[in-house]
């Protein structure tokens, strides 16, 4: 079921879409992506890096579930044509992350019917980690 | 910035706008694009587009594709932009910088398949230092190519990397 970009308006909010965090998320994706960095594996090296929580999870996860949040809403009639964050706050285990956005634009542009919003993810004490922002395509 | 205190290199400031040599990717299976979006999703299941053959054949791409954010250069023996001295920084005694990913914004064009191989290139695009939270940090702008075998556009990758 996809969205289609006549019943977008501009404020309209993208379905919350969350994921806890933590090991067995953490190591699932250090497996695909061969990402086996110590302080995504290992308290002790998460405090070594600066992180006085200890291991903390991949910005590319956090950014992957991004993505995945907008693959949701729109569907597999849609396209993701442009993301992009900033990781400005550390995943830390058990983080509930929550993918959220609104609707900034709609335009057509190179003969495609574009959505851009405004994104961000929040842990489950409000505090927004990673501001972004998305273009899609939709029918 | 404190005094003089530096993490760029010589290599950084020669290799400065300068693309780099390409590396290309194994061809990339179902197994690899299935096992991507179980990871990503987990614990839910992954959308079907991703590792069902015959429903994708019925969807606008006739066939699976891969997540946007897939990385077909993971398990490559070349480990790519980051780990290059030339993307890197150095402390001044030549011990190395801890690395972590400041965020990026990516532009996509083709999907990736099955099949499909991916060509990359990388350049170093310019950086900056200042003190904060984990002391002298300097932050390395890079931008990173994708193509197909068909030379299509895959994806476009501006990266910010932090060094500390």
């Amino acid at each position: 079921m996809s969205v289609r970009f006549d019943d977008i308006q501009v404020g309209d909010r993208l379905p919350e879409w969350s994921r806890k965090t933590s090991f067995p998320e953490w190591n699932r994706y250090a497996a695909v992506n061969h990402e086996f960095v110590p302080f995504h594996m290992d308290d002790d090296a998460g405090r070594a890096a600066g992180n006085p929580k200890g291991a903390f999870g991949m910005g590319n996860l956090r950014y992957a579930y991004i993505v995945n949040a907008l693959r949701d809403w729109i569907g597999d009639e849609g396209i993701v044509r442009e993301a992009g964050c900033q990781h400005r706050v550390l995943n830390c285990k058990d983080d509930v992350l929550t993918v959220v956005g609104e609707v900034t634009e709609k335009v057509i542009e190179d003969g495609e019917q574009r959505v851009r919003l405004e994104i961000n993810v929040v842990n489950q004490d409000g505090v927004r980690t990673c501001p972004g922002h998305a273009v899609v395509v939709l029918p | 910035m404190s005094g003089d205190l530096t993490y760029v290199t010589d290599v950084m400031r020669a290799s400065q706008g300068k693309w780099s040599e390409t590396r290309t990717s194994p061809p990339i299976t179902e197994t690899d694009v299935r096992r991507w979006a179980i990871a990503t999703f987990y614990p839910e299941k992954p959308p079907r587009i991703y590792w069902d053959p015959e429903y994708a054949a019925t969807t606008r791409w006739g066939g699976i594709v891969a997540p946007p954010d897939f990385n077909p250069f993971a398990w490559s023996f070349d480990r790519g932009p980051s780990a290059r001295l030339s993307m890197r920084g150095q402390r001044a005694d030549g011990s190395a910088v801890t690395g972590m990913n400041g965020g990026q914004t990516d532009t996509y064009g083709v999907p990736m398949r099955p099949g499909d191989t991916i060509t990359e290139r990388s350049r170093l695009i310019g950086w900056w230092e200042q003190e904060g939270r984990l002391g002298h940090t300097l932050f390395v702008r890079s931008e990173i190519e994708w193509r197909n075998q068909d030379d299509e556009h895959v994806r476009t990758r501006l990266s910010i990397g932090v060094r500390f």
